[in-house]
């Protein structure tokens, strides 16, 4: 088999299980970071530190008994969470984990697949995991799970449009749809080239709308579990609850790997020449890796932190918010975009 | 290898098309519709042009359908609905699928397809020649069309004021 | 009205300025505070291994007391059941037989002695009904199950043990019950 295909093979099992390991370690920081700013300990009796929490969860969500309602509709009941879930883990594909590397004299991205509309692929799947919440609450054949999936799939339609607006400001500046080439070109300046000196107030916006697509606080109406009932998983139990709440965090994931490699250089880090030219291809790809990944931690801290900072909004507040506020702000800075394009 | 991806997509667009007709269950139909749009943006792909096919699913599958969806499940279609078939109906209905059907086959018929243009070459169906073309060739025809949009977005937002300037 | 405390604030209902419609300012003060949480020292601890301190008067799980010869002081006279508002204790009374007299101190025994400690609420207006001596709150924590029925406590985990060892010392609980009775 060609040593490229094996190569990508490897990196597609690799993400899978990184990004499922990122999502249920995610469920244990979120419950531990929690715990810390409200001082107290958190999870801590399952394992040293807790840290078997996450299986203890998982096994608890499998023994648990799965309910389908007599009168919902069974195919797409099921079909809901599986869509929610292969939505979540489908964007992991374009992210550019680090830069080339030469593999039997072939230079290979450490990409699954670079293609050159990265970015629109990112937007597609995005827009597509809406129907996973409206198909199961549909499904469900019960009004409280319907109106939850209403609530949630027009919140994420609503913030789909900010997040387009602001990601094309972005392709405007740097001239790519692709993933590859827009993290590529966050090189100069030392490693310090990024996007959000570029585009603060597109990064802005693009933070605050990857919060309501993931339905984290403060946009997490779609479930407000201490207010409303469940939202459109009402009628969920067991491993299915548990799909769609997983696929949340699976969601943040990647929505920081998303926020690190268009606006925080991906990959790229200060003084990168002075290293690349130290060492080897592979270790340097390495330590590429760990940078971004270091991003991406960060900012799955940041959406714990603001989830445990910031209460949530009310739903025409959120509509303001997204209609009102992002969206125009979103068109002026595509057009202030152009603008410095043309002119300068 | 391509040949049957090809022919495998093309059955399935068709397939799902049809069984969106026959379907008597309208949340049936547009999820159909949903897997007809995906082989139709996988065949985009096949010739190359993967710009038109996402955007071809974030359009249609990603907005449109879900504005679909979204109607539909207020609907209460559970029971399937008995519409009312009057001869009349069913006689407008023939009218203006057959004159449509004759639009778009006289339009086909009339097409030469002189160039194919070659699916393997990169630019084909990359963003960079798709934009050049549209904004060269094309510009009047894309700009009528985003005009279209505006009259279109005008009239909803006359068909809800409406209301409140009589009241 | 003239407010008994100071600390009623004036409440007005300006509308805010630009900056304060951003709401990023108050955001970012909101997540300084958050994250100087996270250093502090945690309110929790760990119960089984760690164990907060109590006062030698607590008033925890009951004991049921011996006298110093070993033989059960309670005589099933009731008043503890009596006493008791939340209606925890019940008791079935039975007569000494001959050669028992080492087991108990009058002709008349509890049998049975129940204390539903779901519903005691841990007044001690038992110990003070007992005119015998009998009845104590100590300091030990009612262990937690996971059975409703396993918490109506019976005799056998009630009742000290009869060896010098298995003696539970109520000297302070009952020094502070006398005073109360007084």
């Amino acid at each position: 088999m060609d040593p490229i295909l094996i190569f990508k093979l490897v990196l597609v099992f690799v993400l899978f299980a990184v990004s499922l390991g990122i999502a249920a370690y995610s469920t244990y920081a979120e419950r531990k970071i929690a715990g810390f700013m409200q001082d107290r300990l958190g999870p801590n009796r399952a394992g040293p530190f807790g840290l078997l929490q996450p299986l203890a969860d998982g096994v608890k969500m499998f023994m648990k008994e799965d309910i389908i309602p007599e009168t919902s509709n069974r195919f797409l009941f099921i079909a809901g969470p599986a869509i929610t879930m292969i939505t979540a883990l489908m964007t992991s594909a374009v992210i550019p984990w680090g830069p080339e590397i030469t593999i039997n004299d072939v230079k290979v991205p450490l990409q699954v697949a670079d293609i050159n509309i990265g970015v629109l692929y990112v937007l597609g799947v995005v827009s597509l995991g809406v129907y996973g919440i409206m198909i199961g609450g549909w499904a469900s054949n019960n009004k409280y799970s319907l109106l939850g999936a209403v609530r949630a799939s027009s919140q994420m339609i609503s913030y789909e449009l900010a997040m387009g607006m602001s990601i094309i400001a972005i392709v405007m500046s740097s001239s790519s749809l692709s993933l590859g080439d827009i993290v590529a070109g966050q090189s100069g300046w030392g490693g310090m080239h990024w996007n959000i000196f570029i585009q603060p107030l597109g990064c802005l916006i693009f933070i605050i709308c990857a919060f309501a697509e993931c339905n984290r606080t403060p946009f997490d109406l779609p479930e407000s579990e201490t207010e409303l009932v469940g939202g459109y998983h009402t009628e969920y139990s067991s491993m299915k609850l548990g799909f769609y709440l997983f696929a949340e965090y699976v969601n943040m994931f990647i929505s920081s790997a998303m926020i690190s490699c268009l606006y925080f250089g991906g990959y790229n880090f200060p003084g990168m020449e002075a290293v690349q030219g130290n060492m080897g291809e592979i270790p340097f790809a390495l330590i590429c890796f760990v940078v971004l990944f270091a991003k991406i931690l960060f900012f799955v801290f940041f959406f714990m932190w603001i989830r445990w900072t910031i209460p949530r909004f009310r739903f025409d507040q959120l509509m303001n918010l997204g209609w009102k506020v992002l969206f125009p702000l979103a068109i002026l800075n595509v057009l202030i975009t152009g603008a410095v394009i043309i002119f300068f | 290898m391509t040949q049957v991806f090809f022919y495998g997509l093309s059955a399935l667009a068709i397939a799902s098309s049809l069984m969106m007709l026959f379907q008597r269950n309208a949340m049936y139909s547009v999820l159909y519709l949903l897997v007809c749009f995906f082989s139709v943006a996988g065949l985009y792909i096949m010739l190359n042009a993967q710009f038109l096919a996402v955007v071809h699913i974030i359009v249609y599958a990603g907005a449109i359908m879900v504005l679909f969806l979204y109607v539909l499940m207020f609907l209460n279609l559970n029971t399937p609905a008995a519409f009312s078939k009057s001869n009349m109906l069913r006689m407008a209905a023939m009218l203006t699928g057959g004159s449509i059907f004759l639009l778009l086959f006289s339009a086909f018929y009339r097409t030469q397809l002189i160039v194919m243009p070659d699916p393997m070459n990169e630019n084909v169906g990359s963003v960079q020649t798709l934009g050049k073309v549209l904004f060269n060739d094309y510009l009047i025809p894309f700009e009528l069309t985003s005009v279209l949009f505006l009259s279109a977005m005008v009239g909803v937002v006359i068909i809800n004021k409406k209301d409140k300037v009589n009241g | 009205m003239q407010s008994l405390t100071n600390r009623s604030k004036v409440v007005s209902n300006k509308h805010l300025s630009l900056a304060e419609r951003l709401y990023l300012p108050a955001i970012f003060g909101g997540l300084r505070i958050t994250f100087k949480h996270m250093f502090k020292k945690k309110a929790t601890i760990s119960y089984p291994e760690e164990q907060r301190d109590h006062g030698r008067l607590y008033r925890g799980q009951h004991v049921l007391k011996r006298d110093e010869q070993g033989r059960e002081n309670c005589t099933a006279c009731g008043l503890c059941a009596v006493a008791c508002p939340a209606e925890a204790i019940t008791m079935v009374a039975g007569e000494r037989k001959k050669g028992e007299e080492h087991l108990y101190r009058e002709e008349k025994y509890a049998i049975e002695y129940n204390i539903n400690m779901l519903r005691c609420i841990f007044c001690g207006l038992c110990e003070e009904a007992c005119p015998k001596d009998a009845i104590y709150l100590t300091d030990r924590i009612a262990e937690s199950n996971y059975q409703r029925g396993q918490f109506i406590f019976t005799k056998d985990k009630l009742v000290e043990g009869i060896d010098k060892s298995d003696r539970i010392d109520v000297s302070d609980r009952r020094k502070a019950v006398r005073k109360g009775a007084m």
